[in-house]
């Protein structure tokens, strides 16, 4: 069975064959009208949402045909939510998987999600849940007053109503409610913040399918979006192209600079270097300068033909001075935690060790350059992208356009894989611009300098860790003392058309880092002191990237647990039992040792004189969302084996054993593939993503300049998914990653019984380390 | 300046109006519509963009319109009809081997990379149908896949190997 994306999928193409063209779009009278399946209920009809989540038929069209639409605001990032999603969907109503449908995501149709955060499944998917359940006790109260039996004398299977006593009595949903709304409210399971679940009050609320009977949810359901990808048909917003279009690009310095102090402003533009390409329009507003034709390749050309003169950035510290600038920095200091009395037990512990470690900039590195295409009339705006919530890149267009947001309709075609805030807001920004100053629609496809150089990166960071042991191994005192920065609001296209002054410092970067340290309560340790540096502006724009500051992070925790285990002589597994005591951080570690068959012996216990030394290393992850989230926590241990080149400094990742307990994992294939998809992201941060830059300028521009894994080394990997039926669901999408960067970290002491404390492991920080080891002539310790 | 240029695209001839420097991608996707090939780099460093020139994987977004004019384009759309013309076969497939076997393997996240995946993974297909890890794994170097599938694009090749070898020992069609 085809889901609605594929319905529509081929409507183009029929259009295609009709017009020779690709295009996708709608008249302006169309462009605030909903599309689609039939639009019922009262929320919706032509107005703009997010529609009331009380109401059913927010959520759900049931069709004549027996099969039901799911009008969920959360979208397809690569990750199979939406498989997820319609999974849970159908268990809860009664259907089989293939007769609930999906759609577009569109501000004009559905309800309001946001893609980030792991919050698909671990909120989209309780609300979903709650009110599938109770549009399944709705289509049995109907089928109850026309069959004229009780509602316990009632049964669904595959979205026919049968009466238990006569079988042949018997009504299906598409018969009871075939495109007519439910006109029916509900609790929604109400939330505070981003995913802080709240108790529901009203007592006669449906409940939910007993999970002991789950058929759909907890099975092994092949992803609905795969056949398409593999074929060719499957639309990402790159291929998006729509009548009377221009092809635009945005023309900026090449790589940002020092972000939080100053704007790029422009000094001149030269528009007579770019006289040779005829029908180019440039487009400048304040500092925002753009290109835009009729043919893509004239866009290309003009882009980097055109001369534009900037003013001089900020100057930056350079990648080899980041750190050393971080800790010289006049900070803002916060003491995040300060749980019994760390001063003391440092003095008096048998075993004490402290070091730095450091982490870089890294990028999202999205395989497909965003790309955004905008139809911008006087009164309203029309805006295609790949935004991970499209209710907020309704507001963020409004407010750019000075419209109101039910002016405004957004709808999600897939780009890339994108994990986190890469450059969509700033794409779809940009062609607004473009498209209103211009007057007709305009596509923005960014280059792939564009994408590197304007990226919101993951954050750097240094930290300086103490920790002592006593004598029977257990971790008596633990210190965190962290260095951040914050980084400027509003979006970088915003700040150069509108002139909006940079904030010198946003706290985000600082919250983050704060809730990390304030969250972390995996071992059992007495004395806890936990102090967060914020550094002012003056450094790159930093957002979110896949488990935001969590491979830093759990880089230096692990790194220094295992430090204090080697101090203590014991095994880095069996030093781990002895510092926790939570069955679920002990079942991931049981779970990915067992699979790597870990025998116990201690780090840097088996070096050998060879070129190629082998080493192994374990690492635990997580990735915190919320203060206070309790039970939304995901557990993550790996291991790794590693190689490492002593005469190149080239580590090789031979063998990923990644385990995950995420509670109820409603589709545990899709789990396995995120956890080998970890895998592989988290090797790659650890031995090759660094964003580099220069006094003035970012330079990682390209995959030369900013390597990252390639298939001929990549490892092996081993994913394995602790199915917990009563847990709550929660995240998938990230935990591993820290674990495996962490479990990199500790494999390379063990195979060379040097300590790096600094990621990525590229080879020369490999062969510096080395030599200095060796030059120090100390013994490994 | 522009000009008119034929050119062979999934074994229709076409016949477009651009300048001659202009990267065959934008042809493909701006003028035919084609939604294989896609944008990734500009720079031939990722493989997005990759289609057969005369059974030969190339990078689209560096070569070209005018280099290609003389040779037959294969891009994803054209590829199970290209797999049966060299394998032979008497009925066209819907889908090539590998296409196939990525779809069991579940290998797919984001997808967007697969384009090249599959077009050099199907090239290296027919080169050796048989090939060692370590020979899919230097063929396959110079294709990213940032949601990380190397492992299950392996699996996948290996799985494609046997579907195309048994074909070859009940069809006892040649491997061009």
């Amino acid at each position: 069975m085809r889901s609605a994306d594929d319905a529509r999928e081929l409507d183009r193409r029929e259009f295609l064959k009709a017009t020779g063209s690709l295009v996708v779009g709608f008249s302006t009278t169309e462009t605030l009208a909903a599309q689609g399946p039939p639009i019922i209920g009262a929320a919706r009809g032509t107005a703009s949402g997010p529609p009331d989540e009380a109401q059913l038929d927010s959520y759900f069209a049931i069709h004549p045909n027996n099969t039901a639409t799911i009008l969920s605001g959360y979208v397809e990032l690569g990750q199979g939510g939406p498989t997820a999603l319609r999974q849970i969907a159908a268990e809860e109503l009664g259907l089989d998987f293939e007769q609930v449908l999906t759609v577009r995501n569109d501000t004009s149709v559905c309800t309001n999600g946001a893609t980030y955060a792991s919050m698909t499944v671990g909120v989209g998917g309780v609300k979903l849940r709650a009110a599938a359940a109770e549009a399944r006790r709705a289509l049995l109260m109907l089928a109850s007053e026309l069959l004229r039996v009780p509602l316990e004398d009632l049964n669904v299977e595959k979205g026919v109503v049968r009466t238990k006593s006569d079988p042949q009595r018997s009504v299906t949903y598409g018969e009871l409610l075939g495109d007519k709304p439910f006109n029916r409210k509900y609790e929604a399971v109400p939330y505070r913040g981003v995913g802080l679940e709240l108790p529901r009050t009203n007592p006669n609320n449906a409940p939910p399918k007993p999970r002991g009977e789950y058929t759909i949810v907890g099975q092994r359901i092949p992803r609905f979006d795969i056949p398409n990808k593999v074929s060719g048909r499957y639309t990402y917003i790159q291929h998006v192209r729509i009548p009377d279009m221009l092809h635009g690009r945005v023309v900026w310095p090449r790589g940002q600079g020092a972000y939080a102090v100053s704007n790029p402003k422009v000094i001149s533009i030269d528009e007579h270097s770019i006289q040779d390409i005829a029908g180019v329009k440039i487009v400048r507003r304040g500092n925002f300068v753009g290109v835009a034709a009729e043919r893509e390749w004239d866009t290309v050309r003009a882009a980097r033909q055109l001369k534009v003169t900037w003013d001089t950035f900020a100057p930056l510290p350079g990648t080899d001075g980041l750190h050393d600038s971080f800790r010289a920095a006049k900070t803002k200091d916060l003491i995040v935690a300060d749980t019994g009395d760390a001063t003391a037990a440092f003095q008096k512990a048998a075993h004490v060790a402290s070091a730095s470690y450091l982490g870089p900039y890294q990028s999202h590195g999205t395989m497909a350059p965003n790309c955004a295409v905008a139809d911008v009339k006087s009164d309203s705006a029309l805006v295609m992208c790949s935004d991970q919530a499209i209710y907020q890149t309704r507001s963020a267009v409004a407010q750019f356009l000075g419209l109101s947001p039910d002016r405004v309709r957004v709808q999600f075609y897939s780009g890339s894989n994108t994990f986190g805030s890469s450059c969509y807001v700033e794409a779809a920004l940009a062609a607004a611009l473009m498209s209103k100053e211009l007057g007709r629609p305009v596509r923005v496809q960014f280059s792939r300098e564009d994408e590197f150089g304007w990226d919101n990166y993951a954050p750097a960071h240094l930290a300086d860790l103490r920790g002592a042991v006593d004598e029977s191994g257990k971790i008596v005192a633990f210190e965190y003392q962290g260095w951040g920065h914050g980084s400027p609001g509003p979006s970088t296209v915003a700040q150069l058309a509108l002139g909006v002054a940079p904030a010198v410092i946003d706290p985000s970067g600082g919250g983050l880092f704060q809730l990390r340290l304030s969250q972390n309560d995996m071992y059992d340790i007495p004395n806890r002191r936990i102090i967060d540096h914020r550094i002012p502006g003056g450094y790159l724009r930093i957002g979110a990237l896949r488990a935001p500051l969590d491979p830093p992070y759990f880089f230096a925790q692990e790194g220094m647990l295992d430090e204090l285990a080697h101090l203590a002589r014991l095994d880095p597994y069996e030093f781990r039992k002895r510092n926790i005591s939570h069955p679920r951080w002990l079942g991931v570690l049981k779970a990915a040792t067992d699979a790597a068959n870990w025998m116990p012996r201690g780090a840097a216990s088996n070096i050998s004189n060879a070129r190629i030394a082998t080493g192994r290393g374990i690492g635990l992850g997580t990735h915190h969302v919320l203060m206070n989230q309790g039970d939304r926590i995901t557990f993550a241990a790996a291991v790794v084996e590693i190689e490492v080149n002593k005469d190149t400094g080239v580590v090789v990742a031979k063998h990923v054993y990644g385990a995950m307990d995420c509670g109820l994992a409603v589709n545990p294939a899709i789990v396995e593939s995120q956890i080998v998809g970890m895998s592989i992201h988290g090797t790659s941060l650890a031995l090759k993503e660094e964003v580099t830059f220069d006094h003035a300028h970012v330079t990682s521009l390209d995959w030369n300049s900013y390597p990252a894994l390639r298939f001929g080394e990549h490892p092996a990997v081993t994913p394995i998914v602790i199915q917990r039926i009563n847990e709550k669901s929660t995240g998938a999408g990230e935990e591993v990653l820290p674990a495996v960067v962490a479990a990199i970290g500790n494999a390379f002491f063990d195979a060379t019984g040097v300590r790096l404390r600094q990621f990525p492991l590229t080879p020369r920080r490999v062969l510096a380390a080395l030599k200095s080891a060796s030059s120090n002539a100390q013994p490994i310790a | 300046m522009a000009n008119e240029i034929r050119l062979r695209v999934n074994e229709k001839t076409h016949t477009v109006t651009a300048a001659p420097e202009t990267p065959l991608l934008y042809v493909l996707t701006d003028d035919l519509s084609l939604q294989g090939p896609r944008f990734g780099c500009g720079l031939g460093q990722c493989g997005c963009c990759s289609v057969l020139a005369d059974g030969i994987e190339i990078r689209s977004c560096i070569t070209p319109v005018s280099k290609i004019a003389h040779k037959s384009i294969t891009t994803l759309e054209g590829l199970p009809a290209y797999y049966a013309s060299r394998m032979k076969l008497k009925q066209e497939p819907e889908l090539h081997p590998l296409q196939d076997a990525l779809i069991a393997e579940q290998a797919v996240q984001c997808g967007y990379c697969y384009n090249g995946q599959i077009i050099k993974g199907a090239e290296l297909l027919f080169k050796n149908p048989k090939p060692t890890e370590a020979q899919v794994r230097a063929a396959m170097n110079g294709h990213l896949c940032r949601c990380g599938t190397y492992p299950r694009i392996l699996l996948a090749i290996q799985r494609a190997s046997k579907t195309i070898l048994a074909l070859s020992k009940t069809e006892g069609v040649a491997h061009a």
